[in-house]
This record gives structure tokens, sequence and C-alpha cells, in this order.
């Protein structure tokens, strides 16, 4: 019973979040930052809703939360998008290797 | 049976989908991966019993996010023509971090005794807003004022004339 088990889904949780983190390391483009990102606070769902099944009498604790996970990505997507938009009308380039104005 | 296959199905094509997203040189087929493992996170979400969830994932990351992410990148013409340089010492240092990251938890997943209640419950859509509207109302309300910020934000940011 692989999927009745709250070790599988914190295996898959932990690769996604691991290949998050390895996106957001080496990518140098905005935009692909901003997807792995979105995979971090994914594998952070899936972690709140396995435990919600698991191991919490309330079940509906967890799925209140994922709501929140998934509200504030839209806002944060929303600001950095248009950040981004910005900054490629200034600097026309998104690399954020070129993004330096503000090095002391 | 069929139910384990199912997942496993999922639990690959997600994490290839996640290291496609990741992976292609190309943001435009970046977004499109990411597309695809929004859809695998959204059936992992119906495995955990939470269907309405899976729909929110479905309308809100695949509705609204991707298609902001793909409109962003097709309203700057050439981001998706310049493909960036990549320098393997840099792709190996990133991969040891996240390997060693990966190889932690799985040892702490493995390694702990993990406490265990029933699955039986309530996971209906009543509880949840009964939850909403009874303990935690004061975060509801917070978000939307954090979204409604954010919009105000977004447009405020990219409407400045003067800037370019």
């Amino acid at each position: 019973m692989i999927s009745q088990s709250l070790q599988s889904y914190l295996l898959v949780s932990a690769g996604l979040f691991s290949i998050g983190v390895f996106g957001l390391l080496f990518r140098r483009n905005l935009v692909a930052l901003l997807i792995s990102l979105e995979l971090i606070l994914n594998s952070a769902s899936i972690n709140f809703l396995a435990f919600n099944k698991f191991s919490l009498a309330n079940k509906a604790v967890g799925q209140v939360f994922v709501v929140f996970i998934i509200a504030l990505a839209a806002a944060e997507v929303c600001i950095a998008l248009s950040l981004i938009l910005l900054l490629y009308k200034r600097k026309d380039s998104i690399n954020i290797e070129q993004a330096s104005d503000l090095k002391g | 049976m069929i139910a384990d296959i199912v997942f496993i199905g999922l639990a690959v094509v997600l994490l290839t989908a996640a290291l496609l997203a990741v992976w292609l040189k190309n943001v435009f087929y970046n977004a499109l991966a990411l597309i695809l493992c929004l859809f695998c996170v959204a059936g992992i979400f119906i495995y955990l019993n939470s269907e309405f969830l899976a729909i929110m994932e479905v309308i809100i990351y695949i509705g609204a996010i991707s298609i902001a992410i793909i409109f962003a990148i097709m309203l700057s013409r050439p981001m998706f023509q310049q493909h960036e340089k990549r320098d393997i010492k840099k792709i190996l240092r990133s991969f040891a971090i996240a390997a060693l990251l990966f190889f932690g938890l799985i040892k702490t997943i493995c390694m702990t005794q993990w406490l265990q209640v029933s699955i039986e419950g309530d996971y209906s859509i009543r509880a949840l807003g009964k939850m909403f509207l009874g303990e935690s109302v004061l975060p509801f309300e917070a978000v939307s004022l954090v979204l409604l910020v954010a919009i105000i934000g977004a447009l405020v940011i990219s409407n400045t004339k003067d800037s370019v």
C-alpha cells in the first residue's frame, strides 16, 4: 500500500523541494527562478496535506493552510512579474547577474 | 493495487516534469513543464482526499499563475530567444547542495517515527468553510487584504511612465 503511507508522500515532496532548490541555485533567468519557487511552494502544500491526512485529527486545518499558501503564491507572482517586466524594460535583460544596481 | 500503480505513475511524471521545468533552456518550455507538474500535484491532492484543493490548484495555479508567467514571457519578446550560458562548475555545485538536502530529507523521513492517527474524518468543504469563518477568520481576512495590496502594488509598479 504505497499510496496509503505517509512516507511516500513525504518522499515525493522532498524530491520536488530538492529540484526546486536546485533550479533556484543554478538558473540565472528571473522567470525560471519564479518557476522554481512555485515548485518549492507546491512541495510545501503536499507536505501540509499529507500530514493533514495521516497525523491530524481535525482534517480541515491542513486544507486551510494550503488555501493560504495558494493565495500568497498568487500575490507573490503578481508582484514579481510586474517587477520583472519593469526590470526588462529598463535593462533589456532579465539575467540577475546584470541587475546589480543596488549593490553597495 | 491500481491506486498504487497510478500513484507511482503520478509521482514519476511529477518529478520528471519538475526536472524539465528547471533544466530546459527555453523559458517557454519551462512554463509548459510547470503546467504538467502542477496537474500531477493536483492528482496527488486527490489522493490526499482534498478534492476541493485539487480543483483550486488547477484553477488558480494553472489557470492564473502559469498563464500570467507565460503572458510575461510573451510580452518581453526576446526573453525566450536569448539563451543563457551555462557554467558547469556552478551546476555541479548547485547539484551537490540539492543532493545533500535531498538525502538529508530522505534520511530524516525514514528514521523518524511519525505520529499516525486514523485517516477517517471530515474532509468536506463544509468543514473547511466552518474553519475559515470560525477559528481562522483573522488570517482569512489578512489574506484578502494582502491580495488587494498585491493587485494595487502590481498596477502601480507596472504603470510608472517616467521610469523607462
